[in-house]
């Protein structure tokens, strides 16, 4: 079997099976007899989601780009309930290529959105990760507060969080990064930060 | 005994000659509250005004609430197939009759009284009647609606304006460009689809006086042109013809009345099937798709890739309605300096099966085409529309120039139909439209309403 291609230069792993899996995987998993009760995978859960905040509010992007797998996702949808990607558009659906230029775009000096840079501060809790069918995949619901100060004025956002995570030897990589605002499907004032 | 409308606006206290002038208007368009007031009902409502989607209400009994300017209305389909935008107002004391965004009902009843209305606007009973000496069947107290709504081709336009012109005259040559814009759909439609919804804070009409300006992209825009050619050998991704000399480009921007202006991007671009497909920038899951269709399709497979890839077109009518792309953006002011500006997202349609099936994978391209713009190249017109707004506050110099163009021989034609055409990068577009606009400000219109159902 040939080498799959690099996910950073062309996005062949965004298949209509790929989408159907996603819908299915973010679709009623937060089964109360999935909860994962033992205190060490939900402390490892909480330092990685913390340490992704940090990443984020430091402006460390292309260290939080590593947080991810090469076939990833980062979906922020535009509806309460997800939906399915293949019918609506998000407010962000950015696969590997894209989640790239997201970042790229950042540094070009001339994003103006982000000139100055939005200064936030997450509050990440209530993290509580839950078994999937795949052995070595955890799903991970956070609820999060976000405040942003940007160009002499402050906002809030808040909402929650799916992590789709995989185990590693030395902790998790993202799979797919879910972010479902609480107003994701109302007007938003400069949706130029990575949330 | 006869009891006042208080419908017609005071007469204009402003002298409009001075504030909007051949090559300049004043900030106070864009500042001042009282001004703003005057244009909610001068031109929202008082002129032709986009209010919605005829796919977004496909059914008898279907609504979606919305605005009128600032007016809460409710566009539906009535029980016999009647479109109307009734006002989402309860005649009682005022409440909303309607609190949800979508949905399907034959009646509304109110929250606080328990007024209940047909959906022709018909107020259908009250609880406990005997309470009233009056005829509640008379007019006064069914719901407000608004007198002239006319559809062309799916798009749903409103007036309260009793001496407008029929809406196909009011558009005038604008039609012809939305059926062309149409036409390139298997059925000539589209269906409306979820939305990238942002906010700025500034007045409306700085993202109008934006829609088919050619001059700001190499500026505005130049992250999202970096971006979109990172990965390529040379510049020939998306927007890329706006970076050297945009004026000599064969694109144009086009008036043609009424506030109605169109940039027009396909002379850029090859004429031949796959031209489009072949400058969309990358996208999640281009390649599979594209591959995939290719299978399908074999040499016809152009024709879908470019359904997916977005139409060079900016085509803005006027106060609220954009079409670029495949968005269908929809203005909604807020407040002088607030405004709401909605990308809907669009998807093909293919009743007749023209795309051999691959109909659901290039609305899947299409999502990822469309969230591109929003993302990357909006939020930082979004951001200068804002400090726009911040640099209005200085009154001693009050001016905003738009005179790119003017009085140069020869760079701005106009046919022998009227239409105005010049480069892409002219602002010849915004004299014109503010010429309109004015005339709207300095000689409000009699605005109406109806009650009968
Ligand atoms: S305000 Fe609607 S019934 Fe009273
Ligand atoms: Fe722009």
């Amino acid at each position: 079997m040939a080498s799959s291609p690099d996910p950073s230069r062309s996005s062949h792993y965004v298949t209509d099976a790929y989408y159907a899996d996603l819908v299915v995987d973010f679709t009623d998993w937060q089964a109360d007899d999935r909860l994962i009760t033992e205190a060490a995978t939900r402390e490892a859960c909480r330092a990685f989601l913390e340490h992704e905040a940090r990443l984020l509010d430091t402006h460390r992007f292309e260290d939080w780009l590593r947080q991810f797998t090469g076939e990833c996702l980062y979906w922020v949808p535009a509806t309460p309930r997800g939906g399915d990607p293949r019918r609506e558009v998000a407010v962000c659906l950015d696969d590997r290529r894209r989640l790239e230029d997201r970042v790229y775009r950042l540094r070009t000096g001339a994003a103006w959105s982000q000139l100055p840079a939005s200064r936030t501060a997450r509050l990440v809790s209530n993290v509580e990760p839950f078994a999937t069918a795949t052995d070595d995949i955890l799903m991970v619901r956070s609820n999060f507060t976000l405040h942003e100060f940007r160009a002499g004025e402050s906002q809030l956002l808040a909402g929650w969080c799916a992590h789709r995570l995989r185990r590693t030897a030395s902790g998790f990589e993202i799979l797919v990064k879910q972010v479902n605002l609480l107003n994701c499907d109302q007007n938003l004032r400069n949706p130029s930060i990575i949330i | 005994m006869a009891r006042g409308t208080g419908l017609t606006n005071a007469p204009g206290v402003w002298d409009w000659d001075a504030l909007v002038q051949d090559d300049r208007v004043h900030r106070l368009l864009y500042t001042d509250p009282a001004i703003f007031d005057a244009e909610m009902s001068s031109v929202f409502g008082g002129t032709w005004t986009y209010v919605a989607h005829e796919s977004q209400i496909p059914s008898n009994n279907d609504f979606i609430t919305t605005r009128l300017g600032l007016r809460p209305i409710i566009v539906l389909r009535d029980r016999d197939g009647v479109t109307r935008a009734l006002f989402n107002r309860c005649t009682h004391r005022g409440a909303t009759v309607c609190r949800q965004a979508q949905g399907s009902a034959r009646v509304f009843q109110c929250a606080y009284h328990g007024w209940t209305f047909f959906n022709t606007g018909e107020l259908s009973g009250v609880p406990w009647p005997d309470g009233y000496a009056t005829d509640l069947k008379d007019e006064q107290y069914n719901l407000a609606q608004v007198p002239r709504l006319e559809t062309y081709r799916g798009f749903i336009f409103a007036t309260l304006n009793a001496g407008a012109v029929p809406l196909t005259e009011h558009l005038g040559p604008m039609t012809e460009i939305i059926d062309q814009w149409l036409d390139r759909h298997p059925g000539g439609r589209v269906k409306l689809c979820e939305a990238n919804r942002l906010k700025y804070k500034g007045n409306w009409k700085l993202a109008y006086d934006n829609a088919a300006d050619g001059y700001h992209v190499k500026f505005s825009h130049r992250s999202l042109l970096e971006m979109e050619n990172r990965l390529k050998e040379g510049d020939e991704k998306g927007m890329s013809f706006y970076k050297d000399a945009p004026d000599e480009a064969p694109m144009y921007v086009q008036y043609l009345g009424n506030g109605n202006h169109f940039k027009d991007k396909r002379p850029n671009v090859e004429d031949r099937p796959g031209a489009l497909w072949d400058i969309e920038g990358a996208h999640p899951g281009m390649e599979h798709f594209e591959s995939s269709i290719r299978q399908r399709l074999g040499d016809r497979a152009e024709i879908a890739l470019d359904l997916a890839a977005s139409e060079p077109v900016n085509i803005n009518i006027f106060p609220n309605l954009l079409i670029l792309g495949n968005h269908i953006q929809v203005l909604q002011p807020q407040a002088v300096d607030e405004t709401d500006s909605t990308w809907y997202g669009t998807a093909v349609i293919d009743e007749e099966d023209t795309l051999e099936g691959a109909v659901e994978e290039v609305n899947t391209l299409r999502m990822r085409t469309m969230e591109s713009f929003p993302n990357f190249g909006e939020v930082d017109d979004a951001t200068n529309f804002e400090e726009i707004q911040r640099g209005l506050a200085a009154e001693e110099d009050p001016w905003v120039y738009m005179h790119r163009g003017l009085g140069i021989p020869g760079r701005v034609k106009t046919d022998d139909r009227g239409l105005i055409t010049a480069p892409a990068t002219d602002e010849v577009f915004m004299r014109e439209t503010y010429r309109y606009y004015k005339e709207l400000m300095a000689d409000p219109p009699t605005l109406e309403i109806r009650r009968a159902p």
